[in-house]
């Protein structure tokens, strides 16, 4: 058996019910390695105590029936969880401990999962290199002083860094793909309305979506069979028949029509992802898969439609962190000095930028200018892909237009940030389902992913493209524990 | 509307008339709040009706309370307005400690009712007021500021309970206008069952909007919104003086600013909150928790099944069935529980002098004591009893009332009384006959005095007989017996 904190979820799941294994085994050795991984800074908050405890009830009266009997999970910090401080990588939430429990984590813990802790990420889930969390950067597991991507790079590090099997992120514009991108693992990003928004602290709530990150394509599919649900205490949740991802896992994916659209071919994309693309369309007609070039017109606007979009929404999504109620206050003589003091303490210069990009683009006499024509272009970026669906079953794009880049190395330039989000954001826009697949490496030896886009619901259909593509790629994340500690 | 019962403030041979228009805030009434299910209780201790969606938890989302919304239809059907079938409700975003989630979701663009009327009874006729629209929206907490020396406390009870904002069109002309269009919009919600209508309890406030502009002129003036004012007496009292205000500064050759304004119930006045540059910029904006609410035919059809008789149907009927004049009529539907009051009586008695006895001698123990019909200490079975005692001849009218007296203490039943206090009335015309005698033959001077033409003394033995009977003869009996034995 090969060691504990390397096996993918599914080898677990396997050992567990065939008893080679304990989940106090396996959940000792994850947090053995959390132990010597401070390093890579995955971690806000741990549960370790907790955790053991909870292993060792699971084994003196194991349910073998359960989707992820005795596993522990370790998750993103934007999910509130009953009983364990929840900060959304932010210091005005240092001191938030939820009473209740997101519907996502819960759809674990009721499958057996046991929480390790809660993983870093860029505050609010505003950034493309966990460079923006109150918490510290996190280094990721590929390379030292390199960015394990955003906004959850805890969970992308963690899950290459074998410091949890499995995890959960989410995924605004990108949090989910481009940090499984960077760091060699596989992200999914949901059809909106497939997962629970309920106890999830919001972003962008008309693009937030939570999903799996994971080491393989079918840990990916059964995490999404088991955080995916209905949700009434969600309104935006959507009631429909959702597959067994796992069970209906196939790589047969002979005569389905993949589309390449010719406006993902951007100015200065290095040849190397030029090529990594190339590469993965060969291996699609491999599968027997059909090659069909599209376009999606409204490509460019994306970007500049979703940054106005995300912070104006954050914006309002964000006035309830006010030190009136909970979290961090910093007193003043009156109301305004508390509101003043308390945001201008509590909140990153990351989070008041699109605060104030937010507060602008609603303010009377922009608000046509900005926010209605920014509804209407994505209006018009949603019927790019309905166009496109039209012809064709799913789509492949790059992950990313590079590789993971050194910390600090855009701290001071944010458009150059943002353009990170360039091939993901896109698809939130459309509430499409999407999924990054590490697929190659850079010169770097950097690891690079392909993305494949569904239709709304489809997501099995992505994951089984993903599976053969997966096969066909063989990709070997190549990582030497170099940060690990004794 | 006839010219001399116009409203109008003179000055100096000019006269300017008012425009008003008020925006009312009226609670649903509902068990839970417009999105979550925690309980809407009036009175309750301070933060014990507080979800985690009413605090804004992180996290924590909105789900319409469907309760509310048909609510909100119901009422757009009373109002006999456009509900419409696509709605939005927007984010309105300002800071403030009883505002948990820093906006207040409300509808802004898309209301869920569109435009409506209200007909008001004026005493010279009747005058149709144009309803803007009815939007559903959230209500703030509560700050409170007299029980802590150094802190603001806030109590979040209500924080999330829904409200329907009704606008009206600026068509009010007068404090009495305003008075009739409160009380009609109140009895239309109380009948609907769709707000109680409680101003003590702040289930009805209102925004007023008022201009004034010189008698004849065509161009609205310049308005001030007075804010949340929670009395129809303080509306009235801050109309006189906000009107007089900008008058004295029109007359004053000065211009009146458009600003927000609040009335100071102790010095009679109102004061200026905030000009229109302070405006606040509430950055209004679809809210993405929450789909476009979207309202199907059926739905419609079904609420408007089960909307009760209104006042004006419920007048109509009463003038066309029961032949009351519409003042009358106006009187008994103006409240549900009035003219339910009044229903329940007329099962078993006589209209006319239900009518009578109700809008009489009850409204005036009401008053009195000041309450309510629903708190009417002679019940509608009793009253019916008392008003069929009175139709049967067994009491007199004049009994009546001492009867009437005695049933206010403890809802007691007419008959007992009339049978313990024995009061019943005396049919008898031997009886009566007997009486008149007597009567006769004490005031024989009297008799010889009416005999020889003095006919207005008459009244004289009417009275000397029912005195006799100690009040309990039956008065149509004394007449016809004492002109009998006068005139023969």
């Amino acid at each position: 058996m090969s060691d504990i904190t390397s096996q993918s979820l599914f080898e677990l799941i396997s050992n567990i019910k065939e008893k080679k294994l304990s989940s106090e085994e396996i959940t000792k050795a994850f947090i053995n390695r959390a132990e010597k991984s401070k390093k890579l800074n995955v971690y806000v908050t741990d549960n370790f105590e907790k955790a053991i405890d909870q292993s060792k009830k699971f084994d003196s009266n194991p349910n073998f029936d359960l989707k992820l009997p005795g596993i522990p999970i370790a998750v993103k910090d934007l999910f509130c969880t009953n009983g364990v401080r929840t900060t959304a990588g932010s210091k005005i939430l240092n001191n938030f401990v939820p009473t209740y429990e997101s519907t996502v984590t819960q759809n674990l813990w009721s499958q057996g999962a046991i929480l390790l802790g809660k993983l870093n990420c860029d505050e609010f889930a505003m950034g493309s290199s966990n460079e923006t969390s109150f918490f510290g950067n996190v280094q990721n597991p590929v390379g030292e002083n390199l960015v394990p991507g955003g906004s959850s790079g805890g969970s992308s590090a963690a899950v290459a860094a074998n410091l949890t099997p499995v995890t959960i992120g989410t995924d605004t514009g990108g949090s989910i793909r481009q940090p499984a991108s960077f760091t060699g693992t596989v992200g999914l990003k949901p059809t909106y309305g497939s997962c629970s928004r309920y106890g999830i602290v919001a972003f962008a709530s008309s693009l937030d979506q939570a999903g799996p990150m994971t080491k393989n394509v079918r840990d990916c599919s059964m995490l999404l069979e088991v955080i995916s649900s209905f949700d009434q205490k969600d309104s935006t949740s959507i009631d429909y028949k959702r597959n067994n991802y796992s069970k209906e896992l196939s790589k047969d994916i002979k005569g389905k029509k993949i589309g390449i659209p010719k406006e993902y071919r951007v100015d200065n994309m290095p040849d190397e992802i030029e090529h990594l693309w190339k590469n993965g369309i060969s291996y699609a007609k491999d599968c027997g898969a059909e090659i069909i070039d599209i376009s999606l017109p409204h490509t460019n606007y994306a970007l500049p439609t979703y940054y106005i979009v995300a912070p104006a929404e954050a914006s309002s999504n964000l006035a309830r962190y006010d030190g009136v109620k909970y979290g961090f206050r910093s007193p003043g003589q009156n109301l305004i000095e508390m509101y003043e003091k308390t945001r201008s303490e509590g909140f990153g210069d990351e989070v008041k930028r699109r605060i104030m990009i937010g507060t602008y683009v609603l303010s009377s006499g922009y608000y046509d200018a900005y926010y209605l024509k920014a509804q209407k272009v994505r209006q018009l970026i949603k019927k790019d892909f309905d166009d496109a669906f039209s012809k064709v079953d799913a789509i492949l794009t790059p992950s990313t237009p590079s590789s993971a880049f050194k910390i600090g190395e855009k701290t001071n330039d944010p458009v150059s940030m943002y353009l990170n989000d360039i091939f993901t954001v896109p698809i939130n826009l459309a509430g499409l389902p999407g999924i990054s697949i590490p697929a190659g490496k850079d010169k770097n030896n950097y690891p690079l992913g392909l993305q494949v886009i569904g239709k709304p619901f489809d997501e099995q259909n992505i994951l089984n493209i993903s599976y053969a593509l997966e096969d066909k790629i063989n990709f070997k994340n190549d990582i030497s524990d170099w940060w690990l500690s004794e | 509307m006839s010219k001399n019962s116009e409203y109008l403030i003179e000055r100096e041979n000019k006269q300017y008339e008012v425009i008003i228009g008020l925006e009312v805030h009226a609670q649903v009434t509902s068990e839970s709040k417009l999105f979550s299910q925690s309980s809407t209780k009036f009175g309750a201790e301070p933060n014990t009706q507080v979800s985690l969606v009413d605090a804004a938890f992180p996290g924590m989302l909105p789900v319409i309370n469907e309760f509310c919304i048909e609510q909100a239809i119901k009422t757009g059907i009373g109002l006999k307005a456009k509900i419409n079938k696509k709605s939005v409700f927007d984010r309105k975003n300002y800071f403030y400690a009883d505002l948990p989630q820093g906006y207040q979701i409300s509808q802004y663009k898309y209301p869920i009712v569109g435009e409506g009327k209200v007909i008001l009874d004026m005493p010279n006729g009747q005058k149709e007021i144009g309803i803007e629209r009815l939007h559903l929206e959230q209500d703030a907490g509560k700050s409170i500021h007299d029980i802590d020396p150094n802190n603001t406390l806030v109590d979040l009870n209500r924080s999330g309970v829904a409200l329907m904002e009704i606008v009206s069109k600026p068509d009010l002309r007068s404090p009495d206008e305003v008075n009739v269009y409160i009380k009609k919009l109140r009895s239309i919600m109380r009948y609907l069952g769709t707000c109680d209508g409680n101003m003590q309890e702040g289930s009805l406030r209102a925004d007023v909007n008022v201009s004034v502009r010189l008698k004849g002129e065509t161009e609205f003036g310049t308005r001030c919104e007075i804010k949340n004012v929670n009395s129809i007496k303080f509306m009235q009292m801050a109309i006189i003086s906000e009107a007089n205000r900008q008058i004295d500064l029109l007359e004053e050759g000065k211009e009146i600013d458009q600003e927000t304004r609040l009335f100071d119930t102790k010095r009679n006045e109102t004061r200026s909150m905030r000009s229109k540059e302070d405006a606040h910029d509430y950055r209004y904006f679809p809210d993405p928790d929450l789909l476009p609410l979207e309202i199907s035919q059926e739905l419609i059809e079904k609420i408007k099944s089960d909307i009760p008789e209104l006042p004006d149907e419920k007048k109509k009927r009463f003038i066309d069935k029961f032949n009351l004049s519409p003042y009358e009529a106006t009187i008994l539907v103006s409240d549900i529980e009035t003219s339910n009051f009044f229903e329940e009586v007329i099962k078993n008695s006589d209209v006319k002098l239900a009518t009578n006895w109700i809008t009489g001698e009850l409204f005036a123990v009401l008053n009195e004591k000041n309450l309510e019909i629903s708190q009417s200490p002679v019940s509608a079975k009793n009253l019916s009893k008392l008003i069929n005692l009175i139709k049967d001849g067994t009491i007199s009218g004049k009994i009546a009332k001492t009867v009437f007296e005695q049933m206010i203490d403890g809802d007691k039943d007419p008959l007992i009384i009339v049978k313990e206090k024995g009061l019943k009335q005396e049919s008898d015309p031997k009886a009566i006959e007997e009486l008149i005698n007597k009567v006769i033959e004490n005031n024989s001077d009297k008799v010889a005095e009416y005999k020889s033409g003095k006919d207005k003394l008459f009244g004289f033995f009417v009275g000397q007989a029912m005195k006799e009977s100690k009040g309990k003869g039956n008065p149509q009996l004394i007449n016809k017996i004492l002109k009998e034995k006068l005139n023969g």
